[in-house]
């Protein structure tokens, strides 16, 4: 196809504005973690810092317990995630193989649970997970986490095992296998790297996650990154700038590299299901 | 939460019968294979969902002793007289279409341009995707340094270009919604690029060239060719986006918690805080009946609009 070169040049100047849009933010944060204190002070900020430092990084250490409040985190989003996808393959396995009620309802509940807001599901929540005395604890958090991430998993698992052409399946059945044998053996490995791909997802999720841990967190030596993250801004919104840009660059930095491994599978499995309806 | 397009999934797979008729997995195997997933699904997702429609008639509080009443529909009459939350909701649904609209144009717009063949295409692409995988409250941070009144860059970008001195964006009365909007649009514009861009590359190329042949203009060739096929998933997005905007609560949070003035405070942020600073747990869980109902009037009262108007042209 043609096109003019007044219109390719029109085409560039929005990426370009586009990319602009969508890098200076984070390229400034990055520039505010590497300044010291007196060019954060300075009326006319630059975007490279004159004198690049580090101290703001020790500073977030010192300020504060960021190093367990990330192992928190870990643990909560490792654990959940894990669990998801241990619970979710072999349900998305029937939704995806067998068209019953139950499937259907499945399906429902999948599209159903992003539309309620959170608020209506919080408060029950919190009044079950205190029965359980699961309140405060990062295990209550991993079991909200689970449940929170199972529609997605779904979602995407269903579209991963209909990828399987059955006939695999029916093969490995005529060959004598068992029905387990041929799931362990034939259909699992062929689903592994979509598995992957979907507990790396629910991870980035969990780690991501503010609203359900601050309700459900109050201990500050239990509290998840996000969190802890707000307490460097004071009550009256005050905040000390540079080590605030350094810890919340930190955090950034294991979603950001989760995400670009799996960039490609996310996008792909998102749509797989639904754009050829 | 990304689920991105909620539409329309291929039912056509029927249950396949193995050799002689016998399924991998049928009858009680399934229900093996379902029930892990099932019991939580059920314990913490369903069972508090209807728990939370029933605490919305009682006058359930946090830490009180006494168990709760029945009290009817007093919450909810409560709640027709509660100006604050009106405003509150008012202010739900200028945040959730202020984002929503924007977002949708300028991730179309993004979407039409990555499909091109461009130069620093990968680029665009591959920072179109960073606002996702930050965390919400990391967004906020960034955001808030680029509203900084001093160290921000915003308003030294605006003095170095001589239109005035700047001002403090999120804590005056009149520009605090509109620069909490623009995050909005900065943050959740990714996923929906995503699902239009796959959108876009399931229209039939054939169809464009062959429009283009007969002398169709680029606007032409959009609104005949390109638009049709995109449609579902753009509406699918849309609805999508409109929902999970309005549930929006760690972005503002962070960037104003609802100040000042009230004048940012989302019914997300709102319903928060009866709940749990004044733990008026009852009254918050009504008015999260209401958000849900009224939220599925409007969207219903949408799609069955933009539905009928594409069967008419």
């Amino acid at each position: 196809m043609r096109t003019s070169k007044s219109a390719r040049a029109g085409q560039y100047a929005a990426l370009l504005a586009y990319l602009a849009f969508l890098a200076l933010p984070f390229l400034w944060l990055l520039s505010t973690a590497f300044k010291p204190p007196r060019e954060l002070g300075s009326l006319h900020p630059t975007w490279i810092p004159r004198n690049p430092t580090l101290d703001n990084f020790r500073q977030a250490f010192d300020e504060q317990p960021l190093l367990h409040a990330a192992f928190n985190s870990l643990l909560a989003a490792a654990s959940a995630a894990l669990i998801a996808v241990l619970l979710a393959t072999p349900m998305a396995y029937v939704m995806a193989r067998h068209r019953s009620l139950l499937g259907r309802a499945a399906t429902g509940w999948v599209v159903v649970s992003q539309a309620f807001p959170f608020v209506l599901v919080i408060i029950p929540l919190f009044l079950v997970l205190k029965n359980l005395r699961l309140i405060d604890s990062v295990f209550g958090l991993v079991m909200v986490y689970v449940v929170w991430s199972l529609p997605f998993a779904l979602w995407m698992l269903v579209g991963y095992v209909r990828a399987v052409p059955p006939e695999l399946e029916e093969a490995a059945a005529v060959d004598g296998a068992g029905r387990l044998r041929t799931l362990v053996f034939v259909t699992a490995p062929l689903l592994a790297p979509g598995i992957v791909a979907t507990a790396l997802f629910a991870f980035i999720t969990a780690w991501n996650e503010f609203f359900f841990a601050l309700v459900l967190l109050k201990t500050p030596e239990k509290q998840t990154l996000p969190v802890v993250l707000t307490h460097f801004i004071g009550a009256e919104g005050v905040a000390d700038l540079g080590p605030l840009a350094a810890a919340a660059f930190l955090a950034t930095l294991p979603s950001l590299v989760v995400f670009a491994v799996i960039q490609r599978r996310i996008t792909g499995g998102m749509t797989a299901g639904a754009v050829k309806a | 939460m990304t689920l991105v397009t909620g539409t329309g999934r291929p039912a056509k797979r029927a249950p396949r019968a193995g050799p002689g008729g016998r399924r991998p997995f049928g009858g009680y195997g399934a229900w093996f294979l379902v029930l892990p997933a099932l019991i939580p699904i059920l314990v913490l997702s369903v069972g508090p969902l209807l728990y939370g429609i029933l605490l919305a008639f009682t006058d359930a509080q946090s830490g009180r002793t006494a168990s709760a009443q029945w009290i009817g529909t007093l919450n909810f009459q409560d709640l027709l007289h509660d100006r604050l939350f009106w405003e509150s909701f008012r202010i739900g649904l200028v945040w959730a279409v202020g984002v929503t609209v924007p977002q949708f144009l300028l991730a179309l717009g993004l979407a039409l341009l990555l499909n091109q063949e461009l130069r620093l295409r990968w680029l665009a692409r591959a920072l179109a995707i960073v606002p996702w995988a930050m965390p919400e409250v990391v967004v906020g941070i960034m955001w808030r340094l680029v509203y900084n009144p001093d160290a921000g860059v915003l308003n030294e970008t605006l003095r170095d270009l001589g239109l005035g001195d700047g001002r403090d964006w999120l804590s005056g009365l009149a520009t605090a919604l509109p620069a909490v909007i623009v995050v909005g649009v900065w943050a959740g514009m990714p996923q929906t690029t995503v699902a239009l861009l796959a959108g876009l590359q399931n229209t039939p190329r054939e169809l464009h060239e062959a429009a283009a042949m007969d002398g169709a203009g680029a606007w032409r060739r959009f609104r005949t060719v390109t638009w049709p096929a995109l449609r579902p998933i753009a509406l699918a997005i849309t609805a999508l986006n409109l929902i999970w905007n309005f549930n929006s609560f760690a972005l503002v949070y962070v960037l104003t918690n609802g100040g000042p003035g009230g004048r940012t405070r989302l019914p997300m942020l709102f319903a928060y805080e009866e709940a749990f600073r004044y733990g008026q747990f009852g009254y918050a869980a009504a008015m999260g009946c209401v958000m849900v109902a009224l939220i599925s009037v409007l969207l219903a009262v949408f799609l069955v609009g933009r539905l009928r108007g594409g069967d008419e042209s």
